[in-house]
């Protein structure tokens, strides 16, 4: 019991024909961003300093769907959002419609520290980035390669996840395209977007929670997922802190991420019977995964396999007494123990 | 069983010496609302329709912090935001930034109703709103005098306020950044539920008086202003922000469910137990037939009513209580 604990996630996926070399790709940045919260916690900052900490890390590289490598909206624009909470009196702050800010975690942090609000979206977050002196460049700078993926998504009439193979396999287009992946009779598709999260735990117990994401590609300009919500995408107290990626409508319906600590609070569940039970019941229907760590230096890492695909989602956790990175991949789990 | 209806016009620092010319007009605009909410459900029409129609009829009322008469943003502009739930199915629909909607509550539900998402704002809300024809109207329209005033009475004060403005006090609670201390309402809501179960919540608003262009408060945060599941609805009212870092709509459910605790338990802990004195309000109902409305500021603008015959009107706590 005690100690630090921190998990990661780098969203849901589920294109079973994602090549082998992006695959690798994702999981090395993954375990490198786990790695940057890991020596954060050993050297004693606090949990709500190292869930920004690794989100920025996230942000700023592009394999995954959040700052830059973002997801575009149906005009082609990045449109980011980005949430954190800090457990010990469930500080919040959030924001979405970011387009020019480099790393929105760091604004949702100072909305949190520096505003008298919890939330700001687009002109009035923009505007407050530049008061705060934020780090802000142009729109295209998020934009890396994903005009192809959009015209695609147009093409096929459907909202995306942004997990595609990219256009240039051909053979791999044409199964994405027959596959009944995409479509299911819904004009959206109800595949998850690789939104990027992490939660962290220190030693002194204290749980904090942070989550970014470019969204939904070929979303409705100004639409706004879970990401941002506090209590569905991210929610931390002093019980727990969880991030959550998925489809995001039904995370906000299923309030996902406060679930896991009202059934903790209420119910008296430990940790991992909390995220397996809303795993298991809260999500009517749904695709969605979650990362939460527990102040007593748990974590749990869980994601639903509902449907006829094969769900495939990608995290990694660490504790301070086993120091293992681990992952989920293929429903297959991953892990590598490594020393201290 | 059977069914019950409540609606809020804002929780706050609502002083008992509020002269009569402000009193009796929003009183009047409760009871109008609550007997419209009555015949519609009398009608046999479903939740969903029936608090569409009577937040509608609030956010229509100039008196009230909603549509027109929303209070101001620092930049003197009104942006609105409203959400709805349906119980059975959990859908929801959401928007935020609005400034030329009429009813923002319509909007919300076409949301829910005609797009695959559940949350939209600003520019894409305004876009929305066009192809769907709902009705628009120049943005000074939502403007009042009284709120242009409340504005100014903020900035002079420095600080951002619900918008139930008591005349300029000494700053008492300066430790935080975030403004404090005063008056505290805002937001219109209301909760219903047939005699079948079915359970719906609404609530809108034009936010905090002064606050940033681009603030989002917790009207359309499901969980934290509005919640509906099979087991109640739920409207809060009061500062946003604790709000939504007490996730109130959705605690009150969840109590229900976890805990076991009855509407009127859940609604009280949360009110009592789970957030900070004078900040937030909330109105409830259950599948059950149950009704409640709690609060743990100065008053709360409210109303309700049930099929069994009990009627309620209030600002203040009630004597019993």
């Amino acid at each position: 019991m005690g100690g630090w604990a921190i998990a990661v996630h780098g969203g849901a996926g589920v294109d079973p024909n994602l090549p082998t070399h992006r695959q690798e790709e994702a999981k090395k940045l993954l375990t490198r961003c786990l790695n940057i919260g890991i020596s954060a916690l050993r050297s004693n900052l606090p949990a709500i300093d190292v869930v920004e900490l690794v989100v920025k890390e996230l942000e700023t590289d592009p394999p995954f769907n959040s700052g830059c490598g973002s997801a575009l909206t149906a005009k082609g624009t990045v449109e980011m959002e980005a949430s954190i909470m800090d457990g010990p009196k469930r500080r919040c702050g959030a924001v979405f419609g970011v387009t020019t800010v480099k790393n929105p975690i760091s604004l949702a942090r100072f909305v949190m520290e520096k505003s008298p609000h919890s939330y700001l979206a687009f002109s009035g977050a923009e505007e407050f980035a530049r008061q705060q002196g934020v780090e802000t460049v142009e729109n295209d700078y998020f934009i890396t390669g994903m005009l192809g993926m959009l015209k695609l998504a147009k093409e096929v009439n459907s909202i995306l996840f942004d997990y595609r193979v990219p256009i240039e396999s051909c053979s791999a287009r044409a199964a994405a395209t027959d596959s009944p992946l995409q479509m299911n009779g819904l004009p959206i598709s109800i595949y998850a977007p690789e939104t990027v999260g992490c939660v962290a735990v220190d030693s002194q117990g204290r749980c904090a929670a942070a989550t970014s994401t470019g969204g939904l590609m070929n979303k409705m300009t100004c639409r706004i997922g879970c990401t941002p919500t506090i209590g569905a995408g991210t929610y931390a107290c002093d019980l727990c802190g969880v991030s959550c990626t998925g489809e995001g409508e039904a995370i906000i319906r299923g309030t996902l991420a406060r679930e896991v600590a009202a059934v903790m609070e209420y119910k008296g569940l430990n940790l991992q019977q909390a995220v397996d039970f809303v795993i298991n019941e809260r999500l009517d229907q749904g695709f969605a995964g979650l990362i939460a760590v527990s102040k007593n230096g748990e974590v749990a890492c869980r994601f639903n396999t509902k449907g006829t695909f094969r769900g495939r989602w990608l995290g990694a956790c660490a504790t301070g007494d086993q120091c293992m990175l681990g992952g989920i991949w293929n429903q297959a789990l991953w892990w590598e123990s490594r020393r201290a | 069983m059977g069914w019950a209806i409540a609606l809020h016009g804002g929780a706050g620092d609502i002083p008992r010496s509020l002269p009569p010319e402000r009193r009796i007009p929003r009183e009047a605009a409760l009871r109008h609302c609550l007997d419209i909410g009555v015949v519609a459900l009398k009608a046999n029409k479903h939740p969903l329709d029936v608090v569409e129609l009577v937040v509608r009829e609030l956010e229509n009322i100039p008196n009230y912090n909603a549509g027109r008469g929303s209070v101001l943003t620092t930049a003197g502009t009104v942006e609105m935001e409203a959400c709805i739930m349906d119980g059975k199915t959990k859908k929801c629909g959401a928007v935020s930034g609005l400034t030329t909607v009429v009813n923002p509550i319509s909007l919300a539900r076409l949301v829910m109703e005609k797009t695959s998402h559940i949350y939209l704002a600003f520019d894409g809300a305004e876009a929305f709103a066009r192809e769907q024809g709902v009705e628009t109207v120049d943005p000074s329209h939502f403007i009042t005098q009284e709120n242009i005033e409340r504005l100014n009475q903020a900035k002079e004060a420095n600080r951002v306020q619900i918008d139930y403005t008591q005349p300029i006090q000494k700053e008492v609670k300066a430790e935080t950044h975030i403004a404090d201390g005063d008056s505290q309402i805002g937001t219109v809501g209301c909760v219903a539920v047939d005699n079948h179960g079915n359970l719906a919540t609404a609530t809108s608003t034009g936010g905090l008086v002064n606050k940033m262009v681009g603030r989002i408060g917790d009207t359309p945060i499901i969980g934290s202003g509005t919640y509906a599941n099979r087991l109640c609805a739920v409207s809060a009212t009061g500062k946003g922000e604790e709000i939504i870092r007490g996730t109130v709509a959705r605690d009150v459910a969840a109590l229900m469910e976890f805990k076991g605790l009855s509407l009127k338990e859940a609604a009280a802990y949360v009110v009592e137990e789970s957030t900070p004195k004078g900040n937030v309000g909330l109105v409830a109902v259950s599948a059950t037939g149950e009704v409640t409305m709690a609060f743990n500021t100065t008053g709360m603008f409210r109303a309700c009513a049930t099929e069994d015959g009990y009627t309620e009107i209030g600002i203040w706590p009630s004597p019993q209580t």
